[in-house]
């Protein structure tokens, strides 16, 4: 999986222009999400995609080609901070109650719903963490699942101070 | 200074210095052509359908250098101009598009005549802009002109809604437009031209592999000296016919599919492919794992996706191909290859089979060659099919800028209305457009167009009453089903023939009596003594289109053909 940070033109169209991209030249779109940045013309979008190496080099040059397209950086090789948000709806009968919370505590999500036959759980991490604790509620029985999508920055430059 | 948004486009057109325009009106579009109805100093052409203005304002493009204009309405103006944005796009062509649309308040309310125009030439165009405010009427044009002409060029629409064509504001066309995501002009790398320019003349089988992107360029004058410096041989795509006289004693013509047969031997042999303004397209490549497998790769080419795209390279340079070659030229001398030039001799005289006679009907390669004798200097257009590669084959081009083919999209009907924009573009010349008889049916209706602009484009149609290429294909690939490729058969033939013959229906339409009906001249000629005299009276006809119908032999094939999934080295003759 290759994760692709986009800067581009607020304009209207733009979206489209990219996911017809995609999907006219049979290229795999695996999550897609866009935003604001703090620059109001500026718009920021995370692509992640699959690929061989050639297929994904064509991507992003094929990207950089688009004229409402700023800067085009892939973030895969780069050591980066990945989050993700899942709202997940989980069918739960009285006296489980308690087990699926304290399952919720050990992932830091939090629950933001209590119906009489499912709760709702929020919880942000990383991909990995996230896939992680839907597997776990599957003995509840996940009844919905509403998954954002990878957003991806690079960390900073850090100065390596050797210990000796 | 106060503007409506027409009178704004007008500015436009005028700063970009744009004197034809080819268009259809209609109702979005009125305030636009009411305004150039007084404005005396842009010619407005009449087409007789929207995809004809596109390919004429391609013609045009592709035979002046400068960018191609035309002006459609809303709805059915706009989808009918997406073939020939297609054909712009796949080739690279500077065009703009101006099309009307519906109010804007009126926009996605499935209004009269409303189309997402937009939406629909989004893959095929190189940007488009639909204008949402009157204040952006200046800086999309002006930067639609920017994107289509620079750079890989490419077509570009402007979609205009009627109420913005109609509104007023005070402001002036932009002197500068700056886009932050649109860099077309990368520095040159200097290191990779030498490194370049080294393995060219360390090289022992050096082969230069030249494309469209060299008309682009305007390369043809630095590549003519850079060859005679190197003396090494050339081959060409579809599309780099003309930067290099067809015969020049080093120019082995063109590879690929239909590719000849020294071209398509050398590129297999060559342990050095210079390539340059090329994408290599499955055409010219055929079976890419057995593509110039002994040769290394350099790639030179503006487009940064064009570059090891299809082919791994071992050198890429990224920049225009005249500005590189500029850079490559002080570097290089004389090349002594002279057993590589005795071996391609050897792939010349026998094996070359393209004299194919013995059926009935003219053989179209002389029909080409004596076209090409009568009109040495003509700007050459194609239809699509067997038509577009004997044109390709036997015409002997010169000049750059002069063949105009429809080689990425292969759109039937573009050489008709491509030959009438090279026509105004070049009053000079002679255009001829060489047809078959079922691709010219296809924007046929351009003949009126054609006749009140008073426009002596040539038009030669090689009849065999069929869809030639298909029909190729159906003979050798698939046990002669000619299914549906018969432009004779009717309700009287037998279900199914793969013998056609003296007892064939008569050919419909009768091209001459069409001709004649349009006020056009019209020609048949059916023997190879008639030829030279239709071409001669044709020479003296300079105020209204000429078509001549050269009835061809019916099966006459394409040869050599390199078949699917082969490699060029291995063709059929």
């Amino acid at each position: 999986m290759h994760t692709i940070s986009l800067l581009v033109e607020n304009h209207q169209g733009v979206l489209s222009r990219i996911s017809g991209l995609f999907s006219g030249r049979g290229y795999n779109l695996e999550s897609f999400t866009s935003g604001p940045t703090t620059d109001p013309s500026v718009t920021r979008i995370t692509l992640v995609c699959n690929g061989d190496d050639q297929i994904i080099d064509q991507i992003k040059k094929q990207l950089d080609k688009l004229v409402d397209i700023i800067d085009v950086e892939e973030l895969t090789e780069t050591p980066t901070v990945d989050r993700e948000l899942a709202l997940i709806k989980v069918s739960v009968k009285p006296g489980q109650r308690g087990e699926l919370i304290q399952i919720a505590d050990v992932f830091n999500a939090q629950v933001m719903d209590v119906g009489s036959e499912s709760m709702v759980l929020e919880v942000t991490g990383s991909p990995d963490k996230i896939n992680d604790l839907i597997a776990l509620l599957h003995e509840f029985s996940v009844i919905e699942l509403a998954r954002s999508g990878l957003v991806s920055i690079a960390r900073g430059k850090k100065n390596n101070i050797s210990p000796y | 200074m106060k503007r409506k948004g027409t009178e704004m486009i007008v500015e436009a057109l005028k700063r970009e210095n744009v004197e034809i325009v080819f268009g259809y009106p209609g109702g979005a579009v009125i305030p636009l052509f009411d305004v150039l109805y007084d404005e005396d100093s842009i010619e407005v052409v009449l087409v007789r359908h929207e995809q004809a203005a596109v390919h004429a304002a391609d013609g045009y493009a592709r035979s002046t250098g400068k960018t191609g204009v035309c002006i459609v309405t809303s709805g059915p103006g706009a989808t009918n101009t997406i073939t020939g944005l297609a054909t712009a796009n796949f080739d690279s062509v500077p065009v703009v598009c101006i099309s009307g649309q519906v109010p804007s308040t009126m926009i996605g309310n499935d209004a009269f005549q409303e189309a997402d125009t937009i939406g629909i030439s989004r893959p095929v165009t190189k940007h488009s802009y639909l204008i949402t405010d009157r204040s952006e009427v200046g800086s999309s044009l002006k930067k639609a002109f920017l994107i289509a002409g620079s750079g890989r060029p490419g077509p570009v629409v402007v979609d205009v809604p009627k109420d913005i064509f109609l509104a007023e504001a005070d402001d002036e066309y932009p002197e500068e437009v700056h886009i932050r995501g649109y860099t077309p002009h990368q520095k040159i790398d200097k290191e990779s031209i030498q490194q370049a320019a080294e393995a060219l003349l360390s090289a022992e089988k050096p082969l230069f592999f030249i494309g469209g992107g060299m008309h682009i360029s305007g390369a043809a004058g630095i590549f003519s000296r850079i060859m005679d410096t190197v003396q090494i041989p050339v081959v060409t795509s579809l599309m780099g016919i003309g930067i290099v006289p067809s015969d020049h004693s080093l120019n082995l013509g063109m590879i690929g599919m239909h590719g000849s047969f020294a071209a398509n031997k050398a590129v297999s042999s060559c342990d050095l492919l210079f390539s340059i303004g090329v994408r290599f397209d499955d055409r010219a490549t055929g079976d890419l794992s057995k593509f110039a497998r002994n040769a290394k790769i350099i790639h030179i080419d503006i487009d940064p996706t064009s570059i090891a795209r299809n082919v791994p390279v071992d050198i890429s340079i990224l920049g225009d191909a005249k500005e590189v070659l500029r850079e490559l030229s002080p570097l290089l001398k004389p090349c002594s290859t002279a057993e590589w030039s005795s071996e391609i001799a050897s792939y010349k005289p026998e094996e070359d089979t393209r004299n194919k006679t013995g059926v009935p009907g003219l053989p179209p390669e002389q029909v080409i060659r004596k076209i090409s004798r009568k009109f040495p200097d003509a700007i050459i257009s194609t239809e699509v099919g067997q038509n577009q590669m004997w044109a390709s084959m036997f015409y002997n081009f010169h000049t750059p800028r002069s063949w105009l083919t429809s080689g990425g999209l292969g759109t039937m009907g573009y050489g008709f209305p491509a030959a009438i924009g090279a026509q105004i573009g070049n009053p000079d010349k002679r255009v001829i457009d060489i047809a078959g008889d079922g691709s010219i049916q296809m924007n046929i209706q351009e003949l009126a167009t054609a006749v009140h602009e008073e426009l002596p484009v040539i038009i030669a149609i090689l009849n065999n009453g069929f869809l030639g290429m298909v029909r190729q294909w159906q003979e050798i690939f698939h046990d002669r089903h000619y299914s549906k490729t018969c432009l004779r058969a009717g309700k009287k033939c037998a279900r199914r023939c793969s013998t056609p013959g003296e007892n064939c229906p008569p050919y419909v339409p009768d091209f001459v009596k069409l001709a004649e009906s349009y006020g056009a001249a019209g020609f048949r000629v059916e023997s190879i003594q008639e030829v030279d005299a239709v071409l001669d009276k044709a020479e003296t006809i300079t105020d209204r289109p000429i078509i001549i119908d050269f009835i061809i032999s019916r099966e006459e094939n394409v040869y050599p053909m390199v078949p699917p999934g082969a490699g060029i080295e291995e063709m059929l003759l």
